[in-house]
């Protein structure tokens, strides 16, 4: 029992009396990790398991079928517009939000977290009602030959959607605890409003804006409920990756299902390493600030 | 700050980064969003409480309101545990283990739905020892429960773990030292600080089941009447063109979230007015 030992935490007094009995602190840690056991490490051994159960050939082949390929490609694609528009989106409203004061301040606030508060289901819904035949803009669009659902641009706009929050949300509460003195400071010695967010501003946030950027490009490209709603599943067209891990898994070809899977789970483990690095220089930033 | 606020517009930019923000607000989040109810409004109103109350779509009810208050109440045990182990104790391991609590967060939902369904079917790691003691995870309402405890699993270990790790220890030992034994001192002086926060987290993760479609479609099997969760019924419906039907279901949905938005917002404020005091 010598690894369990209590966090040496601040207070003088004896800490044997503010704490459990070792084999109280057992019971709990053995319950704790039984817990996650059967609902994180379980599943994600399962993905990797599953995927390697053909042997490494099999994996491997997985990725050469040319559908996988264009899933791959339409899920950076899509990625690759919905995450620095709502990164610039991100930085606009904490820009608004932490900087000014004006009528409406918190709806506004409200407002721009509605999308996490919306099913991934009615986030899809929402553009087949808009774009749909008979939606409010689908005859007009039908009529100009643009096709919007069932075909990329629809799949973009839901990832936009359910990806909304993700950077405004980081940004607004870090802009606002760092008040606004250096930019004051900035503009009073003559700097412009440019130079100042470049200079001042960007410095000060660039952590949480990373952070915020990867927590949104993993949504981005792990979309599901939303982006199934809105693509239409043409093979080869309008596959991301998740769906053509849901095609897959349900033509009952598990191996390939897990393999393609297992590169989506990749991408979370690394956004989870990322995430992790990012937390402590902000952990470090704030305790020398 | 109040002295400084009043000089704001000092500062450059507010009308381009204003205007901008609404701009796009506008265009991604509201107009989509007020196409909804502009659709349920066309409908007459015994229309739309037809659609609403059917005995399908109210079983989908039954099973996504509670399987999310069960997912979620899993939750909020075991994420209390969890998250006090993470913040109380030391053991091997622990920073990687910290670190994959928020593997729902990250984790695509399909992959997190065909990963659960490979380990609570009859042939799975888990599935395989349930089976002989009569226990069906997957392809069942308990399945739908495990979907969503694996969904909500970050929400109570995140919101709570904050909350004890500002826990300043002098209550306790001060409690101690009157003679209180740990488990009253963590009834009578860890929870009453604590449980805010848990509250919060319970909804939050209550919240997050009700909508929840990825993880849950591969492990519930989708039975009519018995493992059909509400937002399966919206695209069944939208598949066969009842447009309008889908829509129905969508209204009440988007009511009970914002309703449960309303509430975790309120929520938060106290906590947050609690730890500032």
């Amino acid at each position: 029992m010598d690894v369990i030992s209590r966090v040496n935490r601040s207070g003088p007094t004896s800490l044997s009396e503010a704490t459990e009995p070792v084999w109280i602190r057992g019971v709990l840690i053995v319950l704790a990790l039984g817990f996650l056991l059967l609902f994180i490490f379980l599943p994600l051994a399962a993905i990797f398991t599953e995927a390697l159960r053909r042997g490494v050939g099999a994996y491997f082949a997985s990725f050469k079928d040319p559908d996988a390929l264009s899933a791959i490609k339409l899920t950076l694609l899509t990625a690759a517009i919905a995450v620095p528009l709502n990164l610039v989106f991100g930085v606009a409203a904490a820009w608004t939000i932490a900087k000014f004061d004006f009528f409406g301040k918190s709806l506004l606030t409200t407002l721009i977290d509605l999308p996490f508060a919306v099913s991934p289901v009615i986030s899809g819904l929402i553009y087949v009602l808009l774009f749909g035949a008979q939606g409010w803009l689908g005859p007009w669009l039908a009529a100009h030959g643009i096709r919007i659902l069932f075909a990329v641009p629809g799949i973009v706009l839901a990832t936009m959607f359910v990806t909304f929050p993700f950077v405004a949300r980081e940004m607004i509460p870090l802009m606002q605890s760092q008040g606004s003195d250096e930019e004051f400071a900035a503009i009073s010695l003559g700097a412009s409003g440019w130079q100042t967010f470049l200079r001042v501003t960007f410095p000060n946030v660039k952590w949480g804006l990373l952070y915020g950027v990867i927590l949104c490009n993993a949504r981005a490209m792990g979309e599901f409920g939303a982006v199934s709603v809105v693509s239409g599943h043409i093979r080869g067209e309008t596959n991301t990756i998740p769906l053509h891990v849901e095609i897959l898994y349900n033509e009952y070809n598990f191996v390939a299902a897990f393999a393609v899977a297992s590169l989506l789970a990749l991408l979370a483990l690394v956004t989870l390493g990322l995430k992790s690095f990012v937390e402590s220089r902000m952990g470090d930033e704030r305790i020398t600030a | 700050m109040p002295l400084l606020r009043r000089k704001h517009r000092v500062l450059p930019g507010f009308g381009l980064s204003l205007g901008y923000t609404l701009f796009y607000l506008s265009l991604i989040v509201l107009i989509p969003l007020s196409a909804t109810v502009f659709k349920a409004a066309g409908m007459t109103w015994p229309q739309f409480w037809s659609a609403v109350t059917s005995p399908r779509v109210l079983a989908s009810y039954r099973l996504s309101f509670g399987a999310a208050l069960g997912g979620a109440l899993v939750n909020a045990v075991f994420g209390l545990l969890v998250a006090w182990v993470l913040v109380r104790y030391r053991f091997f391991g622990k920073r990687l283990v910290d670190a994959l609590v928020d593997l729902p967060f990250a984790l695509p939902t399909a992959v997190a739905g065909i990963a659960l369904t490979a380990v609570y079917s009859r042939n799975g790691w888990i599935g395989r020892l349930l089976e002989p003691h009569g226990i069906k995870v997957a392809f069942t309402p308990l399945g739908v429960i495990v979907a969503l405890t694996f969904i909500g699993l970050p929400f109570v270990v995140r919101t709570v773990q904050p909350v004890l790790e500002d826990l300043d220890a002098e209550f306790e030992q001060a409690a101690a030292s009157l003679g209180a034994n740990r488990w009253q001192t963590f009834l009578h002086v860890v929870f009453p600080e604590i449980w805010p926060a848990l509250l919060t987290g319970f909804s939050l993760a209550f919240a997050r089941g009700l909508g929840e479609y990825g993880s849950v479609v591969f492990i519930s099997g989708n039975m009519p009447m018995r493992t059909e969760i509400t937002p399966l019924l919206i695209i069944t419906k939208l598949e066969q063109y009842d447009y309008r039907g889908a829509t129905a279901i969508a209204v009440v949905m988007l009511s009970a979230s914002l309703a449960l938005l309303f509430i975790i917002n309120t929520l938060q404020r106290w906590t947050a007015s609690r730890s500032a005091a």
